[in-house]
């Protein structure tokens, strides 16, 4: 349909292929952690559990294919929770802006 | 540079949190002023790209890598209310859902990447791009203002890691300026080429940015 949403396949596109080909070297956080340190403070069990830790869908032999999963997920999920926002602050307001 | 549970202690989390929940609170109302139907789709979308970006690192130097951060992209098209918003929502995805970024964390992520980053983002590009002018002027100026996001979010990070007494800042603020320093090129460049690759598929043609008094 509009032009906007191939922007949004853009965003599948990016989750599902290039994803499983990112670089697993730590960033720059965890390399200052870890040449310092105090990574270790961060390795306790995390305070709550996510569905799909660290980017790799459960239930995926495949590594690539569960990352990939993960990002698609992920991509849908993000634009479904701003999108709601989105629409929840604009309706609220959309009494007093639209003269039409 | 997400934080995980772990790297900051309970006066700095609880205090980041609150920052962060007041500049959330304050992004709302603004965005609650410009936000208009049009954009709501352009929100979710931008914040949906950010996400994916987010996911592929970029290698730097040394074994280290890097990824993109978003804040001037969503500031520059969006503007820094919207952007807020969408970083946050990011960055509670990634939390929540992919243990990326502690929930103790969460308020300091936020207050970094989405509040900081942004407002830095924003301030940059606003100054530089009244400067700068032309095409070549308004690239330089989002190469430097997403440059500059990264490393005042990565800058903030080191300073709640010293307030929770998990490492001194002199210490950590050299390793933490030198790869931010370059994780803020990479962060350039794809910034600078988004923009102008998706300005033209209908993201820069309303009045998108006009609340952030950009373009």
């Amino acid at each position: 349909m509009k032009n906007i949403y191939k922007v949004l396949l853009l965003a599948l596109i990016v989750a599902a292929v290039l994803s499983p080909l990112a670089s697993s070297s730590p960033d720059g956080l965890e390399r200052v952690a870890e040449d310092l340190g105090f990574l270790e403070k961060g390795e306790g069990a995390p305070v709550i559990k996510s569905p799909v830790p660290d980017y790799v869908f459960p239930g995926i032999e495949n590594e690539a294919a569960a990352t990939a999963a993960a990002g698609v997920a992920g991509t849908l999920a993000t634009f479904g929770a701003m999108y709601l926002l989105a629409k929840s602050v604009k309706r609220k307001n959309a009494g007093e802006i639209k003269g039409k | 540079m997400h934080i995980p549970d772990g790297f900051l202690d309970a006066k700095t989390w609880i205090s980041t949190a609150a920052l962060s929940a007041g500049a959330l609170g304050y992004s709302i109302k603004k965005s609650r002023e410009e936000l208009d139907e049009r954009q709501v789709p352009r929100l979710g979308i931008m914040a949906a790209f950010i996400f994916a970006a987010q996911m592929v690192n970029f290698p730097i130097a040394g074994g280290t890598s890097g990824h993109l951060l978003g804040a001037a992209l969503a500031t520059v098209l969006l503007g820094p209310w919207n952007a807020c918003l969408i970083i946050t929502t990011v960055l509670v995805v990634q939390c929540l859902g992919f243990q990326d970024g502690g929930i103790t964390a969460l308020g300091g992520n936020i207050f970094n990447m989405a509040v900081a980053g942004v407002l830095t983002a924003f301030l940059v590009f606003k100054i530089l791009s009244a400067v700068l002018k032309g095409a070549a002027g308004r690239s330089v100026s989002i190469f430097l203002a997403a440059w500059a996001s990264v490393f005042a979010a990565s800058a903030l990070a080191t300073a709640e890691l010293a307030f929770s007494g998990t490492v001194p800042f002199s210490v950590a603020f050299p390793a933490m300026a030198g790869w931010h320093a370059l994780i803020g090129i990479g962060e350039g460049v794809i910034t600078v080429v988004v923009v102008n690759f998706i300005s033209r598929l209908g993201f820069a043609d309303s009045k998108a940015d006009a609340g952030a008094g950009v373009n």
